[in-house]
């Protein structure tokens, strides 16, 4: 596999909500294999471009391409059956559903979400529930939620939402994940732990990053590459410590555009 | 020797909050026998006439609150207009049922009933209409759903709630206008009884409830066997949060579809029972309050997303409903007697308050672990000891 192909290229993707470009004619590659960090200040497009890629927004003009195939304007279903998947910068787990079926929700093409499979083949979904069941419980131990299995996902701590909203993007096999801001709200010790976790799934299974995140630490020992987005297009891009000295960053951070 | 359950272990094992579903139960059972044995003077036998069609209603009753269940229960979609298909299952299974219309005073389209007995035996003429008038109902049900949800499925819940509504006063102007369709406001009388020539008439209410009965059973098992399956988790899902069940690579607007046609089809059948069960339909029966809001209050006093509770529901509510309609027959002060009407259905929002703010989860609370096949596995292949906390109560944010 070449390390630098692009899996994700974002072409001259705009989107306007009325009078406001959110994102102007924004043109990012992500490259397979890697975790790239996708920082900028706020109202910087981070989010929308997210949700135009996903397919949340439609976007006004422009194209996305994952793998080599068109994926704008596709809704988020198929977007997510091609194997990308995103999480929620506030998490959005299902509060009156159990954490382990929170995951088990998520595999696609289950027998059992036919209305009739469980109605006259029984043992077709049994199968297949307990094959999503032991991948459920592998994808729990991974980000340590095990004990917590049967408890309502609305009981969680707010960095336990976070590594279930992780845990739920790997019940699908993804090939990239789309973070929005994972670090937000969790403590430093649950932060190692996700950090480590991030780089465990992309260096063992060959899972592809885009995170968006602000916190500049945690961007520096996960992300490499780092794009920086400001006033809906990127700015710059390269490795975290030749980013921090960038001159057209630190303006973008420090208010420079008023000028 | 010991007993394998103390006396203080059965005490930590049930919540006091357990004991309001048996609780209701029979104190709506000995409330409405005993106003029923006083006002017959004790006469075992129409104590017992009146509880069967008691039943038999709570049965049908029970339909509509399962089908609601699916919608609001567990998806999540806020139906206000359960007359809609209540009222079309019942003329749908009317009119396939009954002979043509002849006469001066009798218009209504349909009437297949002599043509639909066609299996030379077993007294086809017995069952068959009435399996072909409810399999109509239903699936006539489910074609409206279907149509109802292209549009309507794509609204948040309050603007579907009011396309609900809509769409049932709609369906009701048109029975009571379009004198040709249904026989306006003269109503249908005389649609035939299933099963009717097989007992002397005065049993026939044994009958009727046993196929009431068997009817809700299998619906009752249906919609169970469909909730605790993968495809009612992602109905549970999309009742949560339906952006993230989009991310979760489900779509969306088919689940929303299916849920809305499988529960107005049950409805259909409800429907359908509804007017053999009176073998007479008048247009009066079909008004919001008694259609739509009782059923509501079923749910809501039952406990939403569980289909025990629902039909426990309907057997309180219905209860409480039978039970101030007997009260009007002791000797009251006028202010009451006269107002009578109006504080039966004051009854029933009191009752519906008293659950909101005493117990917003309805008597019987949805179980933690839905899916059967989860359970199944966590019983079989895990070494954590499990209490069966199934009865837990919802967390309220």
């Amino acid at each position: 596999m070449n390390d630098s192909e692009a899996i994700l290229d974002v072409q001259n993707l705009s989107k306007s909500f009325g009078g406001l470009m959110a994102v102007k004619d924004c043109s990012i590659s992500v490259r397979r294999g890697k975790i790239t960090g996708l920082i900028g200040p706020n109202g910087a497009g981070k989010t929308t471009l997210f949700n135009l890629i996903t397919g949340f927004l439609k976007p006004t003009s422009g194209h996305v391409f994952f793998e080599e195939q068109q994926i704008d304007g596709l809704p988020p279903h198929q977007i997510f059956r091609k194997g990308m998947v995103r999480t929620f910068q506030i998490p959005r787990e299902l509060k009156t559903i159990t954490v382990l079926e929170n995951l088990m929700l998520v595999p696609a093409h289950q027998a059992g979400e036919q209305i009739w499979n469980p109605w006259f083949f029984g043992s077709r979904v049994s199968r297949q529930e307990r094959h999503i069941y032991e991948q459920a419980m592998d994808v729990l131990k991974f980000i340590d939620l095990v004990h917590l299995r049967d408890e309502y996902a609305s009981s969680l701590s707010g960095g336990q939402r976070k590594l279930l909203e992780l845990g739920r993007t790997l019940m699908c096999g993804p090939r990239i994940i789309l973070l929005d801001e994972p670090g937000a709200g969790v403590n430093r010790v649950l932060m190692r732990k996700l950090v480590d976790n991030i780089q465990v799934l992309c260096h063992d299974q060959g899972i592809t990053f885009l995170v968006i995140e602000h916190d500049m630490d945690l961007v520096t020992r996960l992300c490499n590459p780092v794009i920086v987005m400001s006033e809906g297009r990127q700015i710059a891009e390269g490795p975290p410590e030749e980013i921090k000295q960038n001159e057209q960053v630190l303006e973008a951070y420090l208010g420079g555009q008023y000028r | 020797m010991k007993l394998p359950l103390s006396v203080a272990d059965v005490r930590s094992r049930i919540k006091p909050g357990d004991l309001l579903a048996p609780a209701a139960f029979l104190i709506v059972t000995a409330g409405l026998l005993f106003i029923l044995a006083d006002r017959s003077g004790w006469d075992a036998s129409r104590v017992l006439n009146f509880y069967t069609f008691f039943l038999t209603f709570v049965a049908i009753y029970a339909m509509f609150a399962l089908g609601l269940n699916i919608h609001w229960g567990y998806t999540g979609i806020l139906n206000f207009g359960v007359m809609a298909f209540f009222l079309l299952g019942a003329y749908t299974a009317a009119i396939i049922t009954k002979p043509p219309a002849s006469g001066d005073f009798v218009e209504y389209i349909g009437g297949y009933g002599e043509k639909l007995a066609f299996l030379p035996f077993l007294n086809s003429e017995e069952w068959l209409p009435f399996l072909f008038g409810m399999a109509t109902a239903a699936v006539v049900c489910g074609i409206l759903a279907f149509l109802v949800s292209i549009p309507a499925m794509r609204l948040r819940e309050d603007y579907l709630a009011i396309v609900t509504i809509g769409i049932a006063e709609l369906l009701r102007r048109i029975t009571i206008e379009e004198q040709w369709l249904v026989n306006g406001t003269r109503g249908l009388p005389g649609i035939p009884r299933p099963l009717g020539g097989l007992v002397e008439p005065g049993d026939y209410r044994f009958v009727l409830l046993g196929i009431v009965v068997v009817v809700l059973m299998i619906v009752y098992f249906a919609v169970e066997r469909g909730i605790r399956s993968p495809w009612g988790r992602v109905l549970r899902a999309l009742r949560e949060d339906e952006l993230a069940t989009a991310a979760s690579g489900k779509n969306v607007f088919s689940f929303k579809s299916q849920s809305f046609v499988l529960g107005a089809m049950i409805m259909g059948m409800g429907g359908a029972l509804y007017a053999y069960a009176f073998s007479a339909l008048s247009s009066d029966t079909f008004n919001h309050f008694f259609a739509t809001f009782l059923i509501w209050a079923m749910l809501i006093v039952g406990g939403p997303g569980n289909n025990k509770g629902v039909v426990l529901g309907a057997y309180v509510v219905w209860g409480f409903w039978n039970i101030t309609l007997l009260l009007q027959g002791y000797d009251m002060p006028g202010v009451i007697a006269t107002r009578i009407p109006f504080i039966r259905e004051f009854v029933v929002g009191v009752l519906i308050l008293l659950v909101l703010l005493l117990r917003p989860q309805g008597l019987m609370p949805e179980v933690r672990r839905v899916s059967i096949w989860v359970e199944r596995h966590t019983k079989a292949t895990s070494g954590l000891a499990q209490e069966s906390a199934e009865q837990t109560e919802t967390p309220s944010n």
